[in-house]
């Protein structure tokens, strides 16, 4: 009878408002949790990527030969300094948002606005990197053949440097052409002609002593695989396909399941990236405005600065299990 | 209002910029470790995972730490919130990514061991 007394007291006080559980105020506890479900999201999407990687270990692309790129150095193999530039921007931006935070307790309007700028600024320039990355990702550089059995047969020289299939394909004369819905009454669709045939990067390699082709497979020293002069002769035969960048059915790289994981978690941060700039430009126009000075208090800033370092934080994991490991 | 253990607001921009540092050298530090990619780490590999990548996970986390505990200010909340966010996060990740690696390195064995083999 007494613990039914008590509780009635106690659940009176509980549910009038201005509670407080934790020590945090409702939107940020609110906050926190949205956080926790949204990386648990990250963690099954990385872990399903591990899980694929895991499976095909042993044909797996390897990070360093798919992202050489770095802006205005073409043509120059610059592994991984690009994504390390964007951990940088990314983590930097991360800063003034926290700046801005601290700031904030000390009820500074002018400096808020201000890192809050800087932040947004940084998230501007990581999701136009992203689609920079994208872009080179999705055109591609070399080209590759994929075979029947969905293997990805890559060339290179002697020296085992990449080699562009435009280089040294051959072209046969053919009588198709891309026809368009112009073309006839009947006609629908149909898939565009490829850039080159199978037989035109097979012609090409015959009559190019010096090309070599690479496999999927991984050797004892973790390098790709590149067959002799003869073994390529005969694995070009099974080619089915000439392929060049990346879509959801066909990349160059190599395993389908690389581009799709990389377009999905990749995208999806990019998406967080983007949604959480266009929040921190909401939060930044109620700085200017004052909404904040006028409610002596600046949380709404903190709020959002906890889902900024959030995306920080998942960036740091994806740059680790798409770009290092 | 956060309820800051040491003292009310005080700027904490030493913490933030030691964090920031400690960040960036990780990261420098990955970046070399993943262009040299020395053998000694790279070839030789403990549970089905290369030294190198167990180095690159381990750093991983310990920027996730920096993160969330200095920039996210869990450090600074009551250990009641603290630990309902971290450990149900610690436990159901390390549950999730070692069943399914498991799982997929079986799956990987089932076809390297099988008869039929993707070789066209």
């Amino acid at each position: 009878m007494a613990a039914t007394v008590t509780s009635t007291a106690t659940t009176g006080k509980t549910w009038d408002g201005g509670n407080e559980p934790m020590g945090a105020s409702y939107g940020k506890l609110m906050m926190w949790f949205f956080i926790m479900s949204d990386a648990l999201t990250f963690s099954g999407f990385l872990a399903a990527y591990g899980f694929s990687r895991f499976k095909f270990i042993g044909t797996w692309p390897i990070a360093d030969e798919v992202f050489t790129h770095f802006p205005f150095m073409h043509g120059v193999e610059a592994p991984m300094y690009y994504v390390a530039l964007m951990t940088f921007i990314l983590i930097f931006s991360s800063v003034t948002m926290v700046l801005a935070v601290d700031a904030g307790h000390h009820l500074k309007k002018t400096k808020v606005a201000v890192y809050m700028a800087l932040t947004i600024v940084g998230g501007f320039i990581f999701v136009g990197s992203q689609a920079w990355e994208w872009k080179n990702f999705i055109g591609g550089e070399f080209g590759a053949v994929e075979t029947k059995g969905g293997a990805i047969l890559q060339f290179v020289n002697k020296e085992g440097e990449r080699v562009a299939v435009a280089d040294f394909a051959a072209h046969l004369p053919t009588s198709r052409v891309d026809k368009t819905r112009a073309n006839g009454i009947w006609f629908e669709d149909a898939p565009a002609l490829p850039e080159f045939t199978v037989q035109e990067v097979a012609e090409g390699l015959k009559a190019n002593p010096d090309v070599l082709i690479r496999t999927e497979h991984i050797n004892a020293k973790k390098q790709k695989i590149v067959l002799s002069r003869e073994e390529s002769l005969e694995a070009i035969k099974g080619g089915a396909l000439y392929v060049k960048g990346a879509n959801l059915e066909h990349n160059e790289y190599g395993h389908k399941l690389f581009a799709d994981f990389f377009f999905f978690i990749t995208g999806f941060h990019g998406f967080h990236v983007f949604s959480g700039v266009i929040i921190n430009i909401i939060i930044f126009l109620n700085v200017i405005y004052g909404t904040y000075e006028k409610r002596k208090s600046y949380e709404m800033v903190e709020k959002v600065g906890l889902y900024w370092h959030f995306v920080d934080l998942v960036w740091v994991f994806v740059f680790t299990f798409f770009y290092l490991v | 209002m956060s309820h800051d253990t040491h003292g009310h607001h005080e700027s904490n921009l030493k913490r933030i910029w030691t964090v920031f540092g400690i960040l960036s050298v990780i990261t420098i530090v990955e970046v070399i470790f993943g262009i040299v990619k020395p053998d000694a780490l790279f070839l030789n590999s403990l549970f089905r995972l290369n030294l190198l990548n167990w180095l690159f996970i381990i750093l991983t986390v310990v920027k996730a730490y920096y993160i969330m505990w200095a920039f996210m200010h869990i450090e600074g909340e009551k250990s009641s919130l603290k630990w309902s966010i971290v450990a149900p996060l610690v436990f159901l990740i390390i549950y999730l990514v070692f069943i399914l690696l498991i799982e997929g390195n079986y799956i990987f064995d089932v076809f390297h061991e099988s008869q039929y083999k993707w070789i066209f």
